[in-house]
């Protein structure tokens, strides 16, 4: 039954199936340049004195990034700080009384806030903060990371307690538990892995921001730990090294894109593997 | 209704908040009170080879740390006006208008010499010669390959490809694109009336990189293309730098002899605001310029604390005098005695609530 | 007897609906806090464009020229910078998004071929802006120059076509996200009457899934777009900062998230300052239109 008919549409079939799969592979293409490119410079930059030195002067070879590691991790923790209780409670809100106004306004206003462009949020930080206090500041840093933060922990945690059956609320309720112990000990605990992954995400993202960090926390060449100064962070050395003619500064800045994407792969992991592990059983 | 009228509110009080900096009455501004020994200044790259240097050295000597930001001397000068950093810095003197723009009067002291090289990537590095002519027709568009006989003109014996010119300016506000095109300005009139002079241009043509750090790394990775950078740049980076005819008729190299030459005028304003490109100097390369530390003559606003306002000034008398040491190393003029005693002179004014700083 | 307070029911559920209705009185303050916030971020982008809307009005979304000398403040290059390097990048991703969308929806649902592609697009997501820049520097520009000496033209290597190219790598993620979800949430039985009259996979594909999935391809692609408008860092590294209308695919320009970050911190001169706030505030509303209608067609897909 060779009716070519049927053979033309099979070889189409096939084709298109080809087809599919030879672009998939193609997709993960500059996936693997960029991992294999970032490993193979940035390795050899990787010793003890480069983690724990300092940056030195124009010209000079030995610097470090120790003040950036460090930076990063005062500035996205302080934002982490700020975003993920706000982020939580809002996305607590927008579960529970997801028919009233304020929700449907919340809602859409976390829609906008996510969608604003970091170099944007920065301008806006710039006015707020930086403006008020008068100098530039890992606070402002902070501050400007934390507003990115906030949209997308708020949707991860309203996601996760949606799909909380309402039963359990339900029993909660009927056995005389107040409404207030029932989110914060019945329904919460039941969504904790995806509110944790979520808010393990969240700061995965932010950490290699760097637009809003340029008029924020502008940088420092010295080690500093005060929220109120300047700080160094790791995107912004990356950026300041990468656009710089100097050979070993281009050095650094492998190395230092090395330290970031370990950073962002180990939290994305920690994130699968809580996701993995840690289901929510009903 | 009463849910929309709280969010109004609210939402004006932040907006008040963010408006309320626009008027900068320095009275109503807090800021926390500054911890021991840190200094922040923004502006210029042109000098940031030099001041990365300085600034390394004096926190050795003295202990205090000064944390300085290449971000171009537009921004310099506006992070000022805002006054968010201690000192800003500038090759670019502040124009009339911007002082007249600022919350209070602000002075220049001159810390160094330099010169602005015109350098390209071309095969085998030659040392090109350029006549402001040729050079403006080059930046203005008007010449766009190399091999263009005017070039060739200029450059017997030398091989050149007949590749297109791509020109490579400044994507920031930038001193030494003031120091550039305020040279250009002077010698051909096609430039002055197309394009001007300032920190940031409207371009005819070309592209733009990100600070002297990013012109020269454009370069160098860029064949065919040509820009203009701060000597130390071109120097750090064993780049071809170009010879250029002065005003006397002589093509000059930017040496640090020559740099100096140019700067050998009597007439230097009271404030120290001067442009010393096209040096009548028989010697002098025409395209220097002295880079300016910036910061306000009355230093008790803000909040500032009376030991911040010393620390400020202590820094700028030390790089005046003792900093100027490391400026030859590094391919950067020293000042001429003339002027570092002037420098002084206007540093000495400065007050904080009228108590002299400096003795 | 005891002054204390005795623990009785009484006293108890006072205290119980105090504890209740401070939680929900905080979670409303949240709620409340969080639209303060965004309003307030509007406001704030809009009264700071004010000197520059009153001194350039209309002609600052088609005037050419942007010059900080002469005071005057045309916007075209940047806008038209945007939507070429995001148009082109929604171009060059749109396919392959497609297709990977195909691969996990419908091809390769489970399995660990498909489990390992998911992760590699996640990680494509996770890679930082300015990394993208920095590879993109390094290794996209000099072979887009290779090509450019090639064509005899200006082998600048930056321009609207590195930036589209490294664009469209950041954005496909995004694309794949919501693709890839409405496809495998088709209904199967859809599909199986198809299977059952005969059709090959690719027909059923073409003539069924396709058609039903649309409106969710077409918010993901709005989503990427929304993000492709708003990239700052990778952009502003390569698309070669000349603030002109492009002539050509390989040309310079700019774009308005990348304007912002290159002057921002030195417009001296209200106008100045405010011109660039009011790109600001125009890249805020066009992503925000473009998002909140993704979102929508989204909605629209869950309740149908």
């Amino acid at each position: 039954m060779a009716d070519p008919q049927i053979k033309w549409r099979k070889i189409k079939n096939d084709l298109f199936k080809g087809l599919v799969v030879f672009l998939s592979l193609l997709a993960t293409l500059p996936l693997l340049l960029i991992l294999f490119y970032i490993l193979r410079q940035g390795f050899s930059s990787i010793n003890w004195s480069f983690l724990t030195n300092l940056p030195k002067p124009v010209g000079e070879s030995g610097g470090g990034i120790s003040n950036a590691i460090v930076g990063t991790l005062i500035i996205v923790g302080t934002a982490a700080v700020m975003a993920i209780p706000l982020g939580v409670l809002a996305g607590i809100y927008l579960n529970e009384q997801r028919n009233s106004k304020v929700a449907r306004y919340c809602d859409l206003a976390i829609d906008v806030l996510q969608g604003i462009p970091s170099i944007v949020i920065g301008i806006i930080i710039y006015e707020w903060v930086v403006r008020t206090m008068g100098g530039f500041s890992a606070f402002s840093g902070s501050a400007a990371l934390a507003l990115m933060m906030l949209p997308f922990i708020a949707k991860t945690t309203q996601e996760t307690l949606k799909l909380v059956p309402n039963h359990l609320k339900e029993a909660s309720l009927a056995l005389g538990v107040p409404y207030y112990k029932t989110v914060l000990k019945v329904i919460v605990p039941a969504g904790l892995s995806g509110i944790l992954s979520g808010a393990i995400l969240g700061i995965a993202r932010v950490i290699g921001e760097t637009a809003p960090l340029l008029f924020t926390a502008f940088g420092n060449p010295f080690m500093s730990t005060e929220l109120s100064k300047p700080m160094s962070s790791l995107p912004l050395v990356i950026f300041n090294y990468a656009t710089s003619p100097y050979e070993d500064w281009h050095q650094l800045a492998w190395g230092a894109s090395l330290i970031l994407i370990l950073i962002v792969l180990t939290l994305n992991m920690i994130t699968k593997f809580i996701e993995s592990r840690w289901k929510i059983q009903f | 209704m009463k849910i929309r009228n709280i969010l109004m509110v609210a939402s004006t009080l932040l907006l008040l908040v963010s408006c309320g900096n626009n008027s900068s009455q320095s009275e109503t501004e807090q800021t926390p009170a500054p911890k021991a020994n840190t200094l922040i200044g923004a502006g210029a790259t042109f000098p940031y080879p030099l001041y990365s240097k300085m600034f390394d050295e004096y926190s050795k000597q003295e202990g205090v740390r000064v944390n300085y930001q290449s971000v171009g001397s537009g921004a310099g000068i506006k992070q000022l006006q805002n006054k968010i950093v201690d000192f800003g810095a500038s090759d670019a003197p502040m124009s009339d208008e911007e002082l007249k723009n600022s919350p209070a009067p602000i002075i220049h002291i001159p810390t160094a010499l330099g010169a602005v090289v015109i350098t390209y990537n071309l095969p085998d590095n030659p040392t090109l010669k350029f006549t402001p002519e040729v050079l403006s027709g080059v930046f203005l568009g008007e010449i766009k390959k190399w091999n263009d006989p005017k070039i060739a003109q200029l450059n017997p014996g030398v091989k050149l490809p007949a590749t297109p010119i791509s020109v490579i300016h400044r994507s920031d506000g930038s001193g030494t694109t003031f120091i550039f095109s305020d040279y250009l300005a002077k010698v051909s009139r096609g430039w002055e009336t197309a394009v001007g002079r300032g920190k940031s241009l409207n371009w005819p043509t070309g592209l733009g990189a990100k600070g002297n750090e990013g012109v020269s790394g454009f370069i160098k990775q860029t064949p065919g293309s040509i820009g203009y950078v701060e000597l130390a740049y071109a120097f750090q980076n064993k780049m071809p730098m170009a010879t250029l005819q002065n005003q006397s008729g002589n093509f000059v190299a930017p040496t640090l002899t020559a740099t100096s030459a140019a700067a050998n005028t009597d007439d230097m304003p009271a404030d120290l605001r001067v442009s010393i490109t096209n040096t009548p100097a028989a010697d002098g390369y025409p395209l220097c310029s002295f880079t300016y530390v910036l910061l306000y003559q009355k230093q008790a606003y803000n909040n500032r604390s009376p030991e911040q306002a010393k620390r400020v000034v202590d820094l700028i008398d030390w790089m005046l005098h003792d900093g100027q040491q490391f400026n030859e190393a590094l391919e950067y003029g020293k000042l001429p005695e003339r002027v570092e005693k002037k420098a002084t002179d206007i540093l000495k004014t400065v007050t904080y609530n009228n108590e002299l700083l400096l003795k | 007897m005891n002054e204390t307070l005795k623990l009785t029911d009484a006293n108890w559920s006072k205290a119980i609906s105090r504890k209740e209705k401070g939680f929900t009185i905080t979670l409303w303050l949240v709620a409340i806090s969080v639209i303060i916030l965004v309003m307030a971020a509007f406001l704030t982008l809009l009264v700071q464009s004010i000197p520059s809307i009153k001194a350039n009005g209309f002609s600052f979304i088609y005037g050419r020229m942007w010059n900080p000398i002469t005071g005057e403040f045309g916007a075209l290059p940047f806008l038209a910078g945007t939507l070429l390097t995001s148009f082109l990048a929604l171009l060059i991703a749109t396919p392959f998004s497609i297709a990977v969308a195909l691969f996990l929806g419908e091809y390769y649902k489970k399995g660990m071929m498909s489990q390992l592609l998911k992760n590699m697009i996640d990680l494509l997501a996770a890679i930082p802006s300015v990394i993208y820049g920095f590879w993109g520097l390094f290794v996209l520009i000099p072979i887009v120059r290779k090509l450019q000496i090639a064509l005899d033209i200006p082998p600048y290597g930056v321009g609207i076509f590195s930036a589209s190219v490294i664009l469209s790598i950041m954005i496909m993620p995004y694309a794949i996200s919501l693709s890839r979800q409405v496809i495998q949430m088709m209904p199967s039985d859809l599909k199986e009457a198809a299977y059952a009259l005969g059709a090959t996979r690719f027909e059923v594909i073409r003539k069924v899934i396709f058609p039903h999935v649309l409106s969710g391809l077409f918010a993901g692609i709005l989503l990427a777009l929304g993000r492709a408008l708003g990239e700052t860092m990778a952009v502003t590294m390569l698309v070669g900062n000349t603030n002109a209308l492009p002539d050509s695919i390989f040309a310079p320009g700019n774009t308005m998230a990348s304007v912002i970050a290159n002057e921002f911190t030195e417009a001296t001169g209200a106008v100045y300052s405010a011109a660039l706030v009011e790109i600001g505030l125009l890249l805020f509303v066009v992503v925000a239109i473009i998002n909140l209608v993704g979102k929508r067609i989204i909605k629209h897909l869950a309740y149908t």
